[in-house]
Parts: structure tokens; sequence; C-alpha cells
């Protein structure tokens, strides 16, 4: 609560909040990311996790997904507010509930034990794809691709076994099926 | 080959193909190329100000009472930074303004060179878009751009920040054409079926409102005319957003007067209890929302607006129709003339119990005062000024606090553009360098700043820019020697601990007008405020009129925030029964 001597409204109950996935297509040029990025920031928005790359060279288009929560209204506005800006294309939005789209993280774990220890490690690993880039008689880095929870569970799990250290990118997402986004 | 112009030389062959006539701006190091170009230019004039601030709302009131784009230069560092406040000043009001700066050559820029700074970063949210310019090739496309973005959908500052070896390197030229594709972020297209819904609402409405705001003003002077023929079509009651008044006469009987929190008794409960409101270009702001959750209770709503994230951002709508407010309303008008007929007469029979009620609000004359006759009132002031100014076209600027409010409420406002206020940002110091915008649009009208004397402090620098180019502006400062709105805040809610808010060591207005060399007039008794007020319009040049006022007069009638419409404080009686209640008091 603010105080009550206040010259500004006091605010109202808060909404339920939703976890959404934004993907945004906007022209590759310098500061486009601070945009966005200072759009959430400015307006008091929630960034969970950012993954931004080029995809298509000719056209110097790059992806950005973005993991926010906010109530619906706050979900609609962010969108209306990236649709405003000069370098956006277009933007989709998904809930994370959506069974249409895949979602995916990529973490690279560094787990540093005995030989039997790193076993039982790549054994957990077992479901979440994994590769192993690194490997010496004390140590392995392997990458997994997984959700985000799923990543977060194996973290846990992990530390036991020697895990010393996670490196992880954000979200990025895709649709199911034949249909792009227009 | 074609030729190869410089970089500055571009500049300006951008503003010449985009009509542009005048510049407001300050020199420096990062823009004297540009400069230097200005004297080959003969169609674009030149207004030195005497601070990037006063450039930047120069640009502003020539911008909101020309309806074309206002136009900075600047230079890098100081001369961004301080163009800062009048950039977000017109991104909260939505005024299109394209502002030039210099910037520390290429390979300077981030190493902390002599009067760098990061202006795109700094600007970033307070404009539209901005582009620093790295490549002479960009230059053309981007001013092009620039006049683009600032002027279409809903309007709002740009920047583009050259480097100084920008401005030196050369590249070709071609003439700008215009564009008949827009770039998809401009919006108008509105639906049949929007339009009929609207109409169903209108047809079914017994308790109607419409409210409009800037948004009007914005959509050009047609629009107004529009919403004219619209709002004497349907006869319904219609209020205004403290930047929309104008849009729709001020002396009009249908015309319910300004609402929010400083809105009139009448307006503010026909939007509590009406059973449709149509909001035609506004945003619902927090001063006009009041309490949010019990804001229009039992009202359908209507949200007419080209800026689509402005639906439902505060207040959910049952009707939103994204579109340009002149292009909506006038096929509103189309559909109602071709179906129906009859709905003129109907109704007028549905609503007359609600103009009924109205008329009884009416009668309680919130914007009522006591006079006095020993001391100048602030609200009388505003209304000699309005009678002895209403039979010529007068163009009103304000700066912010009480007297904005008064303006507001106590001067009527027949035709857009003629009312040039800081709304959104609320940034003092706003009216003088505005007035100076006017004048330079409208060179042979009346253009009064109505001014306090704290905020007129903020800019009154300007007054020398006003001297240099004889701009014939009157700067009419209701003085009570206090930031009077800080002050009446202070009353009501801080036990009168008036902290910081008295204003010591004022200078003579009038010896300092003499020193700008300006005429100063001072009064301070009500029976000479006519012919003082009438010495000012006569006079051939600018003015200072400093208007001392009764310094403890408040700004009522007040929604106080926390608080639905209908709980308005009516004036200082009202004021006690409200205010002694602890938990009332505890709300505001």
């Amino acid at each position: 609560m603010s105080s009550p001597k206040s010259a500004y409204s006091i605010p109202t109950k808060k909404g339920k909040l939703d976890t959404h996935i934004f993907v945004v297509w906007v022209d590759n040029e310098s500061g486009v990311l601070a945009r966005v990025v200072g759009l959430f920031s400015g307006r008091g928005y929630n960034i969970e996790s950012l993954a931004v790359a080029e995809v298509d060279a000719t056209k110097n288009i790059s992806r950005i997904t973005i993991v926010t929560t906010g109530t619906p209204q706050v979900i609609d506005q962010i969108k209306l507010q990236l649709k405003k800006l000069v370098p956006v294309h277009k933007v989709a939005d998904f809930k994370r509930e959506d069974k249409n789209v895949i979602f995916k993280e990529m973490a690279l774990l560094k787990i540093v034990a005995q030989k039997k220890k790193i076993d039982k490690c790549l054994k957990e690993c077992k479901k979440f794809n994994p590769v192993i880039l690194d490997k010496t008689n004390k140590s392995v880095v392997v990458q997994i691709t997984a959700l985000r929870r799923e990543i977060d569970k194996m973290s846990k799990k992990l530390k036991p076994y020697g895990l010393t250290s996670t490196s992880r990118t954000g979200a990025i997402a895709m649709t199911r099926g034949a249909q792009t986004f227009k | 080959m074609s030729k190869l112009y410089t970089g500055a030389e571009i500049v300006f062959k951008c503003l010449e193909d985009q009509e542009v006539e005048y510049i407001f701006g300050y020199p420096g190091g990062a823009v004297l190329p540009i400069y230097d170009e200005l004297k080959n230019h003969s169609s674009i004039k030149h207004i030195l100000v005497r601070h990037e601030q006063g450039a930047g709302h120069a640009a502003e009131g020539y911008a909101r009472s020309s309806g074309k784009p206002g136009v900075v230069l600047v230079t890098s560092g100081p001369g961004a930074t301080n163009v800062v406040t009048a950039l977000t000043d017109a991104y909260m009001d939505s005024i299109p303004l394209v502002c030039i700066s210099g910037q520390v050559p290429t390979h300077l820029i981030g190493t902390d060179a002599f009067q760098e700074c990061d202006t795109t970063g700094i600007t970033r949210p307070c404009t539209k878009h901005n582009w620093l310019v790295k490549d002479i090739k960009e230059l053309p496309k981007v001013m092009n751009e620039a006049f683009k973005v600032a002027t279409t959908g809903r309007p709002g500052p740009v920047l583009i920040d050259i480097p100084k070896d920008i401005q030196f390197a050369k590249t070709n030229y071609t003439k700008f054409k215009k564009e008949k594709k827009l770039n998809g972020k401009i919006h108008n297209k509105f639906s049949e079926n929007e339009i009929n819904q609207l109409i169903d609402l209108i047809s079914k409405a017994k308790k109607p409102v419409v409210y409009t705001g800037g948004g009007v003003i914005n959509s050009g002077p047609q629009a107004s005319e529009t919403l004219k023929e619209f709002v004497r079509l349907i006869g319904f009651p219609i209020t205004s957003t403290l930047q929309g008044l104008g849009a729709f006469p001020g002396d009009d009987n249908q015309f319910i007067g300004m609402l929010g929190m400083h809105g009139t008794y009448e307006a503010n409960n026909a939007m509590h209890d009406c059973d449709l409101l149509i909001n035609i270009g506004a945003r619902f702001d927090d001063r006009i929302t009041g309490k949010i959750d019990e804001f229009s209770p039992k009202s359908k709503k209507v949200h007419i607006d080209i800026d689509p994230s402005s639906i439902n951002k505060i207040i959910k709508v049952d009707l939103a129709i994204v579109g340009d407010v002149n292009e909506v309303i006038k096929s509103a008008i189309k559909k109602i003339n071709k179906k129906q007929n009859g709905l003129k007469d109907s109704n007028k029979q549905r609503i007359s119990k609600w103009w009924e009620q109205i008329q009884k609000w009416r009668t309680k004359d919130s914007l009522g005062f006591i006079n006095s006759d020993k001391e100048i009132k602030p609200q009388h002031a505003v209304k000699r000024l309005y009678e002895l100014t209403k039979n010529q076209d007068t163009f009103i600027t304000t700066e912010v606090g009480q007297h904005q409010m008064w303006a507001a409420q106590h001067y009527k406002f027949n035709k857009p553009n003629r009312w040039m206020t800081s709304g959104g940002l609320g940034t003092m110091g706003y009216g003088l360098p505005a007035a100076v915008g006017v004048q330079i649009a409208h060179p042979d009208k009346l253009v009064i700043d109505i001014a306090g004397e704290a905020s007129v402090l903020m800019t009154i620098q300007e007054m020398s820019t006003a001297v240099q180019y004889n701009l014939p502006i009157k700067i009419f400062i209701l003085n009570n020697q206090y930031m009077g709105m800080v002050r009446q805040w202070q009353e009501l809610l801080h036990e009168k601990n008036y902290s910081e808010s008295y204003s010591e060591a004022l200078p003579d207005f009038v010896k300092l007008a003499e020193a700008y060399g300006c005429k100063g007039i001072k009064a301070d008794n009500p029976n000479e405020l006519d012919e003082k007020i009438k010495e000012m319009i006569d006079y051939n040049g600018p003015v200072i009129f400093d208007c001392h006022v009764d310094p403890n007069e408040n700004c009522f009638p007040m929604i106080p925030s926390g608080k639905p419409h209908n709980q308005m404080i009516l004036g200082p009686s009202d004021k006690e029964e409200n205010k002694i209640t602890g938990k009332g008091k505890s709300l505001v």
C-alpha cells in the first residue's frame, strides 16, 4: 500500500498472473534490443527469460523470445506496446500451457566427480537429449534441452552428484504443424 | 553522376521537402555545420531561443496551434539533455516534434568526448522513435521517415542524432516521394459492424455522455466540425478533458464543462451515473477517472482512439473502435442519417429526463466562487480576461498549477488549436516558450500565457526571444506568491504545513519586463483590473502582466484522489464538512 496521503489513487487489487511467451520479429539494427527491453523495464513489466538472435541474414530480421508474467490486461498491453515500436514487424504471444507450441531451453552442465557419479548423472539426463561436449576422468560437460522447470529440477537433482556450474539459455518457441505465424 | 550533397545540406533539403518554415534551436559545437548551411535556405527561418527546453516547448506550441510538426535543432550533450523535458512533454500529450541533435564525430562516440552523451539512449523512452545516423547514405531516408513517424498515427516526438562528421560527409540525394502505403503502424481500419454497434448503443441509451480528448484536436480542425455535427445530431451532453478543450464550443448548451479532478459537478456526475459513455480520443488518464473501481459503474463504454494500446489500458470497454476520430465519427453520422431518420427526435425524448438531471446538477454552479472587491480573485481575473478577449481569435497557453485549472474552468474555447497546455507531463515553464511558438505560427493573433509566478520563472529567459523577434505575447501572471497547487495539497493533506511552497524573494515583474525590453503592468485592485487588461491587449509588443491575486484561494471543485466522481469537494464550505472526518482525510 502506498501512503494514504497521496495525490494519486490507491492501488487496487491485482488480478491473476499468467505466464506468456512473446515472439517478436524485429529489424536487426543497433539499439533494437534496448528498445524492447527498455519497454519492459520502463513500464514495469517482468522478463523471466530472453533469447535473441538473427534468423534471416538477408532481410536482417532477428527473433526475440521473451517469457513474461502478467495479468491478462498487462499481457495485452505488452503486445500492443511492442507492436508500436518502429523496428518491430510482428508479435506473437502464446500461453505457456499452449499445447500447439513447443518451448525449449538449453543448458550446459559441468559435473566434477568420480566416474561412478558422473555415470549416474548422465543416466539422469537421458530424457533430455544429453550431448557430451567435453569429458575428462574427473569431469564432464553435458548439454541438455528441456523445459525450464525440467532444467530447474535437474540442477537440483544433480547438485549432490557434483554439478558445479550451470549455464542456460532463455526459452525459444515454435508452433507445431505446418502453419507459421503471419 | 549526380551532384553530391553534404549531410548538413541534406538536412535542409529534407526540411524543404517537408515544407518546414521554422526551426527552434540553439547552436553549439556539434551542430555548427548545420548552422553554417542555414544561410543558404531562405525559406526556413531559425528562431534562436535562450535555453533548449524553450526550443522544445516553443516547437510544441507551434505544432499544437498550427497542426504542423515542430522542428527543433540542438547541439550534443547539454543541448540534447536540456530538450528531454520538452520531448517527454510532447510524448505525453501526443504532439508531433522532429528534434535534430548534433553528436560528436563517429570516431569519438563512446570515448566520453567533450559534450558527448548517449542521446539516443537518453531519449529512447521519451520519443516515438529515434535514430543515430552513422552512415551518410542513411540520412535522407531517416529524415523523411522521422517526419512520417512523428505525424502519422498517434503523433509524437522523434529525434535524429547526427554526428558532426556525418554533417560534413557527402552523398547524393533524391527528392522524397510521398508513399501511399503506410508502414503498418497506423490503424484506421474500423469495420462497418463496429459503427453499427455504436449506433445501436446510441439509439438505446437513456443517460448517455460523450467524453472527448486531445485526439479530436490531433485529428485536425475538420474533426472538431464533425464532432459538432455528431453531438448536435444525437443530442447528447458532452464533456471534455483538459487537452480536448476547444474541440466543442465551450459556451454551447450541450457542453457540460471539463471533467476530472477539477472538472464541473455536472460533468463528473454525468460520468458517474451515465449508462453510455462514448470516449472520443481520450485515454482514461488518472486525473480523469478518479478511483478506477468506481469509475462510471453503470455504463456501457465505447472507446474511439487511433492508438490500439490506449484501449483497455486502464478501463475495460465494451466497444473499441480503432481509427482516426474524424473518419469514425463521419461514418457514424453517415449511418445515422441514412438508416435512422427518426433518431434525432426519438433520442431527445428518451434522454430528456437525463437532461433535467444535468440541469439540476448545473444549478450547483460548481465553478462559483466568492468574489471580493478588495482583492483580485484569480478566477475573477481569468473571467475578466475571457470577457475582454472573447471577441477576437485568442490563443491561450498556460503553465502548470492552480492558474492552469482556473484557466481551463473559466476561459471558454470555441475553436480547436486555441488552447495549449501541458496536461500529461505537467511541465511548469511550458507556457511562456509555448506562447513564443504559437505567436510564430500566428503572427497577427492575440497570444496570452496565463501563468503562475512560480512556473513562469522556470523559463522566463524566453522573454528575450520574444523581444528579439518582436513577438507581442502577453504573459498574464496570477501572482499568489505560492506554488499554489502545492500549497493547496499541503493545506488539504499535510495539515497546512506549507513546506517550501512559498516563493520568497520574487522579482519585481514590472522591472523584470523593462529589463527585457518589454512592457510591465501590475494590478492588485479589482477596480482597475479591466482597464489594465485592456492596456495589455492594446499594447503592440510583449507584456508581462503581474496580477496580484488572493494568495489563499483554492481551486474547486475537486475530486480528491482515491474517490469516485460523485464525491467531489465543491468549495471551501463543503471542504470543511468533508474534511473533518478522519477517514475522509486519509483517503484524499
